[in-house]
C-alpha cells in the first residue's frame, strides 16, 4: 500500500517537473517571447524593459529556469494580463465553483450510472437494456454544450424549472465561507439560499454529466455481464445462494472494479467538460477562467496555472482511485 | 494413416463422403481470427448501421457538389432580404432549409459541412495514428530508456484532459485556423494510440507466435513487421475508428469556444453549431439542430462500427 | 432405488446466428447410493454440459433441457428455481476444474465456506466461520484459523481446489459432482486431491459422479464408467469390464493410446484419427464413424440404439470389437 503511494508519488512528480519544464519553454517560445506574453502585445517599450528586468529575463536562461521553478513551488504565478489581480487570486476564487459543479456531476453519473448499468445487464436483451444502449451511445455521440443549451432552452425558457444561468439568484440572501454555496447555505444555516444554489446546480450538472453516465452505464454494463460470466459465480449458484446474496455478495463488488477506475479516468472529461458547461451556464469557476483567457489576447500567466492545476487535479485524483482500489481488491493489497 | 480393421467394407461412395466431410470440418477450425472476426461483423446489426450511416454520409460528402441545390458560400439576396438580428428565414422556394444568418442557403451548407466535417474528422484521426504509431512502435521494439522516455511523454500529455490540451495548443498558436484545430486534436490522440501500440505489442513479445519466431532465428526486423505489427494494428484501426467520434466532437468543441476556425466561408457542422447554432438557438433553433444531428449520426456510426469491431476481434466472444 | 436417475437427457444450445447444436443427446446413466460413476470423454463429448444441466446451472437463455434428472424422488429438471435453489448446494455438492476462477479472488475463503452453512442450516456467521474452519482442518489445510482470513490468490492451487471440496461437501450432500477436478493441478498434487475424494467419500458414504477425459482418474475411482462421444453414451460397462475388454471402437481406442509400462515398449503410440468436430456429418447414425477403424455402411444409415450387453452394461455400436474369449 504505502509502496503504491510512495511509486505513484514519484510518478506525479516526475510528470509536473516535466510539465513544467514544457510550460516554462511553451512561453519562451511565443513569438515576442515571455514579456510580450505577459505584458501583452499593447505595452510600451518602458514597462517592457522594466519588467524584463524585473523578472530577471535578462539572465542567462538556467537561471531564469530555476527561479521560474520557484516561483511555481511557492504558488507565485505573477498577475492576470486582463485584470492584473495576482493569478492564484482569480484562480482560488473560481476553484470552489467548479469544485461543486464537478462533484454534483460525479453524484449524478456514479449515482444512476451503476444503478443502470447493473439493470441493463440483469434484464439483458430486453427493452430496458436495448433502450439504456441507444440512450447511452447518443450521450457520448452529442456535442454537451448543445446538449446544454437544449436543456436551457426547455426547461428554462419554454417552462421556468429551472434558473438558467449562474450559481445562485442575484441578491440571494447568501454569506460567503467556503466558496461552495450549497456547503456555505449549510454551515451557516441558511437553507434557502442552500436550495436555491441546488437549484441553480441541477442543470448544469446533469449537462456535464452526460458523458461520464454514459460510461459509468456501459462499463457497469458490461462489467456485470462479465462477471455473470464468470466460473466463481457458478460455484455460488452450485452453493445454492439466494439470488440477492449473489448479486450483492458476488457480483457487485467485483464488477464495481473497472467502473472505479473509469470514474477516475472521468476525472479529467470533467475538467474538459466544465469548459463547456460552465460557458453554456454562464457559472464562473475555472472553466469561465479558462475561457476569458483565451478569447482575444491570450491570458498566459492564467493560462500555464491552470494546466498545472488541471494536470495535479486528474493525477491526485486518479492517486486516490488506486488507493480505493487497493481497498476493494485484496489481490492488490498484499505486498 | 492405416487402416488396421480389416474388416472394413464401407462402399467407395461413401468412404468418399467420409473423407470429404471430414477434410471440410478440419479446415472450418482453422478459421483466422480476423477472418472470423469479419464474418461475426456482417452479422451484427450495430456494425451494418453504423457501416451504413458512415457510407451514407460519405457519399453526400464525395458528391456535395452533384447533390447540393447550391454554392454554400453564395449569399441570396432574396434570403439577405429577409434577414434581421432577430430573424432568419426559413424555407423558401429553392432553399429547402431556409437561411443561415448570412443568406446563404442552409441546405447546401449541411451538404457540404459532410465534406468538412468528415475532412476534419479523418485527417485529426489520421494524424494522430501515425505519430501515435510510430512513437508506439519504436517504444515497443526498443524498449530500453527509448520505451521510458516515451512512455514518460504521453504520461504528460494524458495527464492534462484531451480538451484542455487541445484549447492549450490552439491557445499556443495564438491565431486558429483550420489547421490548428485538426493539429490540436490530431496531438490529443498520439499518446493514446502510443500506448495501445506499445502495450500490444509487448503483450505480443511473450506471446507464443512470436517466441516461437524467435526461436526458429526469425530476425528482429521481420518479426516485428511481419509478426508484431499487423496484429496490433487491427487494435489500432478499432481505435481509429472510435477516435473518429470524439475528433469531430473535440472540434466542434473548439468552435463553440471561439477557438475554431475563423473562415466565415467554411461549412463545417461543428463551427455551424458551435458558432451560429447556438446563437440563434430561439431564433431558428434549426441551425442548430440540423448540424447537431449531423453530427450525432456521424459520432453514432463511426462508435458504433468501432464498438462492434472491438466485440467481433475479441478472442472471448469467439465460442 | 437409485439415488440419481438421469434419463433421456438433452441440451440443444440455440444460439442467434448459429444452428442449433445439440450438446448432450438423449444420455441416461443411474447412480446408486454411495456409488461412484464416472462420465468419461474427449473435450467437447458434452460431459461438463450434462453435469450442468444436472445441476440446473446451465443459463436459461439459448439453452434447451429436456428429459429427466429424478434425484430420490424428484425429477430436479421440473423444480422452480428457487426450489432447486434449494436443494443446491445442501443435496448435492459440485467441485469445479478451475479452483482459482472457481473461488472468489475479493471475498475471504472462510465466509466463501461460511456462506452455504448460513444458507443451507441457518446457521449464525460466527458459528458457519467456526465449522468453516473444522472443514477447511477436514480437507487437510493446515493452519486453518489463518486460512479463513485469506484471500484464493493468496493459496496454492492444490489448496484451493481443496477449498472448493470443502465447501461442496460442506452440508453433507448425498451425491458430489466433480467435474475435472484435478486437471488443472500438478500431477503430484492430482493425486493427493484424488486420495483426498476417495476417502471423503468412503467415510460419509457420499454418491460421485466423477466427470473426466483421464482414464487413470476412473481407474483408480470409479465403480461404472460411462464413455461419452458427441453428446450420446456409446459404453457402459464396471470398471474391470471396461478396461479388459472394451467394446466400442471408441474406447478400444482410448485404452489404446495411454502409454503402458508392461507391454510392447518399441511400438508406437495408438493414436485416434482426426477430432471431434462441431457437426456431426449425418443426423442419423453414429458420430465417430469418420474416426472409426471398423466403420461399415450400417454404421451410418440408420440411428444406433444403446443396447444392454451381458454384463450389467451397455453398448452403441453396430461393429464392435470382438469379444475376447474368456480364459
Amino acid at each position: 500500500m504505502v509502496r503504491i503511494v510512495l511509486r505513484r508519488l514519484t510518478q506525479l512528480s516526475v510528470t509536473l517537473i516535466a510539465l513544467m519544464t514544457l510550460v516554462f519553454f511553451w512561453l519562451r517560445s511565443l513569438p515576442g517571447g515571455p514579456v510580450d506574453a505577459l505584458l501583452g502585445e499593447r505595452a510600451t517599450p518602458q514597462t517592457r524593459e522594466t519588467l524584463t528586468r524585473a523578472l530577471g529575463y535578462d539572465k542567462p536562461i538556467w537561471v531564469q529556469y530555476g527561479r521560474f521553478v520557484e516561483n511555481v513551488v511557492t504558488g507565485d504565478f505573477g498577475n492576470s494580463i486582463r485584470t492584473g489581480e495576482p493569478v492564484t487570486a482569480v484562480i482560488g476564487r473560481a476553484f470552489p465553483a467548479t469544485v461543486e459543479l464537478a462533484i454534483a456531476a460525479i453524484i449524478v453519473a456514479v449515482g444512476l450510472g451503476i444503478p443502470l448499468g447493473y439493470l441493463a445487464a440483469r434484464y439483458r436483451g430486453r427493452l430496458l437494456d436495448n433502450a439504456t444502449i441507444v440512450v447511452t451511445l447518443i450521450g457520448i455521440s452529442i456535442p454537451i454544450f448543445f446538449l446544454g443549451y437544449l436543456l436551457k432552452d426547455w426547461l428554462t425558457q419554454d417552462i421556468h424549472v429551472f434558473p438558467p444561468s449562474g450559481r445562485i439568484s442575484t441578491g440571494a440572501d447568501n454569506t460567503d465561507v467556503t466558496g461552495f454555496f450549497v456547503l456555505d447555505g449549510l454551515l451557516t444555516r441558511e437553507l434557502d439560499a442552500s436550495a436555491d444554489a441546488l437549484w441553480h446546480l441541477v442543470l448544469p450538472a446533469l449537462t456535464l454529466a452526460t458523458i461520464p453516465l454514459a460510461i459509468i452505464v456501459r462499463i457497469t454494463r458490461a462489467s456485470v455481464l462479465d462477471v455473470l460470466d464468470e466460473d466463481y459465480i457458478r460455484t455460488a449458484d452450485a452453493k445454492g445462494l439466494r439470488d440477492a446474496t449473489i448479486r450483492r455478495r458476488h457480483v457487485l463488488r467485483n464488477a464495481l472494479l473497472p467502473v472505479v477506475t473509469t470514474i477516475g479516468l472521468q476525472t479529467g472529461a470533467l475538467l474538459a467538460g466544465a469548459v463547456l458547461t460552465e460557458k453554456v451556464y454562464n457559472w464562473g469557476g475555472l472553466g469561465t477562467v479558462i475561457t476569458d483567457s483565451i478569447s482575444g489576447s491570450r491570458d498566459y500567466p492564467v493560462l500555464q496555472a491552470l494546466i498545472l492545476l488541471a494536470a495535479v487535479v486528474f493525477i491526485v485524483v486518479n492517486l486516490l482511485v488506486d488507493l480505493s482500489y487497493a481497498v476493494i481488491d485484496p489481490r492488490v493489497r498484499v505486498p | 494413416m492405416s487402416r488396421t480393421g480389416g474388416i472394413t467394407t464401407l462402399s467407395d461412395h461413401k468412404r468418399r463422403r467420409i473423407d470429404e466431410l471430414t477434410a471440410r470440418t478440419s479446415t472450418a477450425a482453422g478459421v483466422s481470427l480476423i477472418r472470423d472476426a469479419g464474418r461475426r461483423l456482417r452479422r451484427d446489426p450495430a456494425a451494418i448501421v453504423g457501416a451504413a450511416i458512415i457510407l451514407l454520409f460519405l457519399i453526400i460528402a464525395i458528391f456535395a457538389p452533384l447533390v447540393a441545390p447550391h454554392d454554400p458560400v453564395q449569399r441570396f439576396p432574396e434570403l439577405t432580404r429577409d434577414l434581421t438580428v432577430d430573424s432568419v428565414p426559413g424555407a423558401s422556394a429553392g432553399h429547402p432549409l431556409g437561411s443561415d444568418p448570412l443568406g446563404r442557403d442552409f441546405a447546401s451548407r449541411m451538404i457540404y459541412g459532410a465534406r468538412q466535417t468528415l475532412f476534419v474528422g479523418v485527417l485529426a484521426t489520421l494524424i494522430g495514428l501515425l505519430f501515435g504509431v510510430l512513437l508506439g512502435a519504436v517504444a515497443g521494439a526498443v524498449g530500453g530508456w527509448v520505451d521510458v522516455v516515451i512512455m514518460r511523454i504521453t504520461d504528460v500529455m494524458l495527464a492534462l484532459p484531451s480538451l484542455l490540451l487541445a484549447i492549450t495548443l490552439v491557445a499556443l498558436a495564438r491565431q486558429s485556423t483550420q489547421w490548428t484545430v485538426i493539429v490540436a486534436v490530431a496531438v490529443v490522440n498520439v499518446p493514446i494510440f502510443a500506448r495501445l501500440l506499445r502495450g500490444s505489442m509487448l503483450a505480443q513479445r511473450e506471446s507464443d507466435h512470436v517466441l516461437a519466431a524467435r526461436a526458429l532465428g526469425v530476425k528482429r526486423h521481420d518479426i516485428v513487421t511481419r509478426h508484431m505489427l499487423p496484429n496490433s494494428l487491427t487494435a489500432v484501426i478499432v481505435q481509429a475508428t472510435l477516435t473518429f467520434a470524439v475528433a469531430i466532437l473535440d472540434a466542434a468543441a473548439l468552435s463553440f469556444l471561439g477557438l475554431g476556425d475563423p473562415d466565415i466561408n467554411r461549412a463545417e457542422w461543428g463551427l455551424m453549431l458551435g458558432v451560429d447554432g447556438v446563437r440563434y438557438l430561439e431564433v431558428r433553433p434549426e441551425l442548430a439542430y440540423y448540424p447537431a444531428i449531423a453530427i450525432v449520426l456521424v459520432a453514432l456510426g463511426f462508435t458504433l462500427l468501432g464498438e462492434s469491431m472491438r466485440a467481433a476481434l475479441d478472442p472471448k466472444n469467439r465460442r | 432405488m437409485a439415488l440419481l436417475d438421469v434419463r433421456d437427457l438433452s441440451v440443444v444450445f440455440r444460439r442467434r446466428g448459429a444452428e442449433p447444436f445439440t450438446a448432450v443427446d438423449g444420455v441416461g446413466f443411474t447412480v446408486e447410493p454411495g456409488q461412484t460413476v464416472g462420465l468419461v470423454g474427449e473435450s467437447g463429448c458434452g460431459k461438463s454440459v450434462t453435469s450442468l444441466a444436472i445441476m440446473g446451472l446451465l443459463p436459461r437463455r439459448g439453452n434447451q433441457v429436456t428429459g429427466e434428472v429424478r434425484f430420490e424422488d424428484t425429477d430436479l429438471l421440473k423444480l422452480r428455481p428457487q426450489d432447486l435453489r434449494d436443494r443446491r448446494g445442501r443435496d448435492i455438492g459440485m467441485i469445479f476444474q478451475d479452483p482459482l476462477s472457481s473461488l472468489n479472488p475479493v471475498i475471504p475463503l472462510g465466509l466463501q465456506v461460511a456462506e452455504v452453512l448460513e444458507r443451507h442450516q441457518g446457521k449464525t456467521r460466527q458459528a458457519a466461520l467456526r465449522q468453516a474452519g473444522g472443514l477447511l482442518d477436514a480437507v487437510g489445510i493446515p493452519d486453518p484459523a489463518r486460512r479463513l482470513k485469506e484471500f484464493p490468490h493468496q493459496l496454492s492451487g492444490g489448496m484451493r481446489q481443496r477449498a472448493l471440496i470443502a465447501i461442496a461437501l460442506a452440508c453433507k450432500p448425498r451425491l458430489l459432482i466433480a467435474d475435472e477436478p484435478t486437471t488443472a493441478l500438478d500431477v503430484t498434487i492430482q493425486a493427493q486431491i484424488l486420495a483426498l475424494l476417495k476417502e471423503l467419500v468412503d467415510q460419509s458414504g457420499t454418491a460421485l459422479v466423477m466427470i473426466t477425459h483421464d482414464l487413470g482418474v476412473v481407474a483408480g475411482l470409479c465403480d461404472t464408467v460411462n464413455v461419452l462421444y458427441a453428446g450420446k453414451v456409446v459404453e457402459r460397462a464396471g470398471r474391470h469390464d471396461l478396461f479388459a475388454d472394451p467394446r466400442h471402437p471408441y474406447t478400444h481406442g482410448l485404452l489404446q493410446s495411454v502409454p503402458r509400462l508392461d507391454v510392447d515398449r518399441g511400438g508406437r503410440l495408438h493414436q485416434i484419427r482426426g477430432s471431434v468436430s462441431d457437426n456431426i456429418p449425418w443426423p442419423e447414425g453414429c458420430a465417430f464413424a469418420p474416426r472409426c477403424d471398423r466403420v461399415i455402411d450400417d454404421c451410418v444409415g440408420a440411428t444406433v440404439p444403446l443396447e444392454p450387453t451381458r454384463r450389467d452394461g451397455a453398448l452403441r455400436c453396430t461393429n464392435p470389437v470382438p469379444q475376447e474369449v474368456p480364459a
